[in-house]
């Protein structure tokens, strides 16, 4: 039958992809599950049974509690701006004005920044209390210079993070927006809807799994922020600006602890997972329609 | 929309947009601006916008930094081998989903998404061991590997819903006409999806261009690519602002003018098909 010779050629044809991606997923993550019982450190190179002690350790590590706050306060922080700015920004472009191409490609090229000149660029440029472009515009109205990363250093990460993914937000929403339906719009309004109300019956209902997958991917990407704090703060001052990937760094590269790190990561895929689980179903749920 | 909209409505808001969008856009001029300043303008309080000694100083510090050249072709070959080694296996994967959808297939994409989802920070411990092992730390080929297996959900899904695009019977009666599987991929199906290949090799190339995870962990100096390179700027021996931005500028350009041409196809290929 031709049919089942298909169906052999298209498992071969498959089999590549599918095998490798389960070596790569499976492997290193059985490895670092094994590492996370262990008491492995690169400093000593006898490796002993550690039971659940690197999970102890990591957890109540007073780091960690700050560490889950700190990607907290991230992810939350760069969600609330990109979405809200995103959705606001995406509506104004879609109004007819001037340049609009213009205006379109200005607003997503941050994007395309790469993570460490973004975070370099504006740390130097922008955030330096002395030479910065921030403590001139501070100048100018009478206030003193702020030293960003040392003062406030968080929420200036929080900042930069935001500028790449306002971007993301935008175009999403932007091309969400431009599939709503125009006559249904002009039909609402000449039976007397106001802006206000177009906008939440009709404009937001649209919207809302477009927004809904902006919150869900970024939250993926943001979750494992990590070259913008390497290159401004390192983390610090202390750890206030460290989140869960960079103390896992610090525990791995810096302080050498392989199993304490791998008790980290583990718990960065439990925290990734919830996420996934959400995202997954609404994209799961697209693939049917 | 058909409505008719009053000038000064308009202008109203081309003004707002505009003033918006420039400052969204400032730190990227910035950059630009002061790429061409010498370092004693780049520095200057309160700065100087565009009355300055408009100079290439900078461009030609960073070029004649012999290594410059090599981080350039790290990035290129980093970036472009892995797409195109992970455009070879998913060709046919996607072929496979596409025209001859078993019963799993719908899980098997599904799975491939989820891998997506594992934070790279949980892998980065065996991943640094073995590479320490095999000597791969800090080789191009390393990087290349990774790259690879973090493309390759992607594009599966970008070239799985292009294909989907294609109608079947056009593959079936080229099978009839004897066409063999490689001819018919070949001659008949890689035509028709070229497009749809070409905006999924370039947001691959942008996205592994970009990569600054496993780059900056795992490459140092002979491997390293601009990612990793400039991340060497943060070190706080000096300000060498003109220079970083030069050098920025450099690393910068060629993918923010790939992106421009990417918009579309990026909205598909990130939220894998969920907005169109």
């Amino acid at each position: 039958m031709a049919t089942m010779q298909m169906r052999t050629t298209a498992r071969a044809m498959m089999a590549p992809a599918v095998i490798l991606l389960l070596v790569w997923m499976a492997v290193p993550l059985a490895a670092t599950l094994y590492y996370s019982f262990q008491n492995y450190t690169l400093l000593n190179p006898v490796i002993s049974f550690a039971g659940l002690d690197n999970y102890y350790y990591f957890i109540t590590d007073p780091a960690f509690a700050s560490a889950v706050l700190n990607t907290i306060y991230l992810v939350g922080g760069v969600l609330l701006i990109t979405v809200i700015g995103g959705l606001f920004l995406a509506l104004l472009i879609d109004q007819p004005i001037f340049g609009q191409g213009i205006v379109r490609i200005l607003v997503i090229s941050p994007f395309f920044v790469m993570p460490t000149v973004a975070a370099l660029v504006w740390k130097n440029m922008l955030m330096n209390p002395i030479y910065g472009i921030f403590a001139w515009l501070f100048s100018l109205v009478g206030l003193p210079p702020v030293d960003f990363l040392a003062q406030i250093p968080l929420l200036s990460i929080i900042l930069i993070v935001a500028w790449q993914w306002l971007p993301f937000a935008t175009l999403i929403l932007l091309t969400a927006l431009q599939s709503l339906d125009g006559e249904q719009m002009e039909a609402a309004e000449m039976d007397g809807a106001g802006v206000v109300s177009r906008f939440i019956y009709l404009v937001l209902p649209h919207l809302s799994r477009a927004i809904t997958v902006v919150i869900l991917i970024e939250t993926i990407f943001l979750l494992g922020v990590f070259a913008e704090i390497l290159v401004t703060t390192n983390g610090g001052p202390g750890t206030a600006s460290t989140n869960l990937p960079f103390l896992v760094y610090t525990q791995a590269l810096l302080n050498f602890d392989v199993g304490s790190a791998s008790a980290g990561g583990i718990i960065a895929v439990v925290v990734a997972n919830i996420v996934a689980f959400f995202l997954m179903r609404i994209i799961g749920k697209n693939l049917e329609a | 929309m058909a409505r008719s909209v009053s000038t000064s409505r308009r202008v109203t808001f081309t003004v707002i947009a505009w003033v918006i969008a420039l400052i969204l856009f400032f730190p990227i001029l910035w950059t630009i601006i002061t790429s061409f300043k010498s370092e004693g303008d780049a520095i200057a309080f309160p700065p100087v916008f565009l009355n300055f000694h408009w100079t290439l100083d900078s461009y030609r510090e960073v070029q004649e930094r012999s290594d410059y050249l090599l981080h350039v072709w790290n990035s290129a070959a980093i970036s472009f081998g892995s797409t195109l080694i992970a455009l070879l296996i998913s060709i046919p994967a996607a072929w496979a989903m596409a025209f001859n959808p078993g019963k799993r297939t719908k899980d098997i994409l599904m799975w491939m998404l989820s891998t997506k989802m594992m934070p790279a920070v949980a892998v980065l411990v065996p991943f640094y061991l073995a590479y320490k092992n095999l000597g791969l730390l800090d080789t191009k080929l390393g990087l290349i590997i990774i790259l690879t297996m973090m493309n390759l959900p992607i594009i599966v899904w970008m070239l799985y819903s292009y294909f989907k695009e294609i109608p079947g019977e056009i593959l079936e009666a080229a099978r009839m006409d004897g066409a063999t599987l490689g001819k018919e991929i070949v001659y008949v199906l890689a035509p028709m999806a070229v497009p749809g290949i070409a905006s999924t090799v370039l947001l691959n190339i942008i996205l592994s261009w970009n990569e600054a995870f496993w780059t900056l962990n795992l490459s140092a100096s002979q491997a390293a690519p601009l990612s990793t390179f400039i991340a060497s700027y943060s070190s706080p021996e000096g300000l060498f602002w003109a220079k970083l931005s030069a050098a920025s500028t450099l690393a910068i350009a060629p993918i923010l003018v790939m992106g421009w041409f990417s918009q579309k196809q990026l909205v598909r290929g990130l939220t894998f098909g969920a907005v169109k």
